[in-house]
């Protein structure tokens, strides 16, 4: 296309400085909340709750101490018999009379996310990268069937596929065990996995296989040495769009798990103080829980449109 | 692998093809496929029959019983259609319908509109678009639970943040303004949310249409004189009309399904203003534990979303085929 003939439909300088003002005018705006669960995660907890809302203050990592410790009241004596404050949370959690009497749970439950939202990536994308491949190279008999089949499971209530899968892991002895949800949330996945991972490898020309086959390969052996590098970038994005599902999910989480197994969504809104929330503890594990996700954004910002339709519209 | 090995490769296939007599080739390439092809798709099967079609089939067995999951020795008994007769007299079941009617059609229409003026000024391609779309995507990939959470915190009706600034630009009084307490407000609460949330997601599917849009079109209007707003009306609209119809039927199923969300924002309440589906149904199975009439309403649910599925996959099909 020639120079002139794009000109005609390129917009104006104005109407470009227009739309730009506009456009970062709502990026600003959207961005105000997370800018303030940042803000809060580094306010002390009477800064969190003053009027008018504080924009700048003195920042302190309270919150942040909080969420890692739980704490008791003491008598001013008590505070005063110890020895002296070994750390910045140890002073300021005697400031407020009182002491750290140990680790809170929010550890243990960041843990369980990142078991439970790696266990169910993996797998997810090892099954769906199999059947995927099956069902773009292979005639499946009722294929489109099938294939229709894995993404109705997707579009279960979540609560409504809950109710006899918390009677079932009952029966198991899955409730609340790490191995149930890495099931459940595999089997969620899947069907992302398989409808994505179907795009990927339909783009990777058949001829490939065909000619590694002819110079020697099994089919196996082709899908291994041919298919799976070519089809990297389509399993990464892939395993990242299982990973975030897995990372924020909260449904099947605050209804199946309650202790051992429990993943840091369900947990964040329990954390408590004295008298109400501690919103700068809350702030703290919320902003601790985003920056992950906040960077595997920036990394697919390519890849986001395929992943959020099922693969059905690509660029 | 690079463009000079593959095209070799090419080469090399196509020779060998021509070379080989058919039915060894044939013998070499299909060896085995069908096996293959199963021990390849078997596995996720497996898997979906187990955790979805299992329970599904259980919960359907369970509708016509009166079990209740928080009393597992109890007889149970077979009550036949009648879980389903009394959903369909329930009134709380009805005010649920309404309250996710509320919910889904607003959300829809607010993120579609915001959505599609977002895709329509940035495909205007202002200098740093690129960089701004990323910044705009960044909610709708975050944790709707954890998020949702603190947003109770802005909603807070004199110290959050929400109050403090509708009040600065009304000047009502930050007090007063009980977003998730005052029954006329909640709902409202939750849409804006929501709107919050995913309308980059509409954007995002309105923009790669606004892009499949060839330029020759625009360049044939403008020789014809058609007016910037012809050409939004006549072009533009029904062009990118397939993506706008496809991200209304994303959000439209999961809004219907909508749980996390509103759970933690206000729980249904106050009273049962924004008792959205999925609320009533976890209040009757996991506080009321009423199982088998849960299931029974799942079992509605399910069809209802269902439904919207094939319809989805039909509109898909036609997005593809256009």
């Amino acid at each position: 296309m020639s120079a002139a003939a794009h000109s005609v439909v390129e917009p104006g300088l104005t109407s470009k400085r227009v739309a730009g003002a506009i456009v970062i005018l709502y990026a600003v705006i959207t961005m105000v909340p997370l800018f303030w669960i940042f803000a809060t995660s580094f306010k002390t907890p009477p800064d969190s709750i003053a009027y008018p809302p504080k924009i700048l203050f003195e920042p302190s990592i309270e919150g942040y101490c909080n969420l890692f410790t739980t704490r008791t009241r003491q008598t001013a004596e008590y505070i005063a018999s110890l020895p002296p404050a070994t750390s910045f949370c140890d002073e300021t959690t005697r400031k407020r009379n009182m002491v750290i009497a140990g680790q809170s749970n929010f550890l243990p439950r960041f843990v369980n996310s990142l078991i439970i939202a790696f266990g169910s990536t993996f797998c997810a994308v090892f099954l769906g990268t199999l059947a995927a491949y099956g069902f773009s190279r292979f005639k499946v008999p009722l294929a489109d069937d099938l294939l229709f089949f894995i993404l109705s499971t997707r579009m279960m209530p979540p609560i409504a596929v809950a109710i006899p899968i918390y009677l079932m892991y009952r029966e198991l002895g899955l409730s609340d065990t790490a191995l149930g949800m890495i099931l459940l949330y595999t089997a969620v996945n899947v069907s992302l996995a398989v409808w994505l991972l179907k795009g990927f490898i339909d783009e990777i020309p058949r001829e490939y296989e065909e000619a590694a086959m002819i110079d020697g390969y099994t089919r196996m052996g082709a899908f291994f040495k041919v298919v799976l590098p070519q089809a990297t970038t389509g399993i990464a994005a892939t395993a990242i769009f299982c990973l975030i599902f897995a990372w924020n999910e909260y449904a099947f989480a605050a209804l199946l798990t309650s202790g051992t197994a429990q993943t840091a969504p369900p947990f964040i809104p329990t954390i408590i103080g004295e008298g109400g929330q501690d919103w700068p503890a809350v702030a703290a594990g919320t902003t601790i829980f985003l920056v992950p996700i906040l960077v595997f954004t920036i990394l697919l910002r390519k890849q986001l449109l395929r992943g959020i339709t099922f693969g059905a519209v690509r660029k | 692998m690079t463009d000079s090995q593959s095209s070799v490769l090419d080469r090399t296939a196509e020779r060998l093809a021509a070379a080989t007599p058919v039915p060894l080739a044939r013998k070499v390439r299909g060896l085995s496929d069908k096996g293959l092809a199963w021990l390849f798709i078997t596995p996720t099967m497996l898997l979906l029959l187990a955790i979805n079609i299992f329970p599904l089939i259980w919960a359907i067995y369970l509708s016509f019983t009166n079990y209740r999951a928080n009393r597992p020795n109890e007889i149970v008994k077979n009550v036949g259609l009648s879980n389903y007769q009394r959903i369909l007299g329930d009134q709380d079941i009805w005010i649920a319908m309404q309250a996710t009617a509320h919910f889904v059609f607003w959300t829809i229409a607010l993120q579609t509109l915001i959505g599609f003026t977002l895709a329509y000024l940035i495909d205007r391609k202002f200098r740093g678009h690129a960089f701004w779309t990323t910044v705009i995507l960044v909610p709708m990939m975050l944790s709707p639970a954890v998020v949702g959470n603190f947003w109770r915190f802005l909603y807070q009706p004199q110290i959050g943040l929400f109050a403090y600034a509708v009040s600065f630009f009304t000047g009502i009084s930050p007090t007063e303004i009980e977003m998730l307490s005052n029954v006329h407000l909640a709902p409202w609460a939750i849409i804006i949310v929501d709107t919050w949330m995913w309308t980059p997601y509409v954007m995002l599917i309105c923009l790669a249409g606004l892009r499949s849009i060839p330029d020759y079109i625009y360049e044939a209007a403008e020789v014809d004189r058609a007016s910037h707003w012809r050409q939004l009306w006549s072009i533009t609209l029904p062009m990118a009309l397939p993506f706008i119809m496809l991200a209304v039927l994303f959000r439209g199923i999961e809004n219907f399904k909508m749980f996390d969300m509103v759970n933690l924002l206000t729980g249904g309440g106050p009273g049962s203003t924004t008792e959205v589906a999925s609320i009533t149904l976890k209040r009757e199975a996991f506080e009321k534990w009423r199982t088998g009439y849960s299931s029974a309403f799942a079992i509605i649910l399910f069809v209802a979303v269902f439904g919207l599925a094939n319809i989805y996959v039909k509109v898909l099909n036609r997005v593809k085929n256009r």
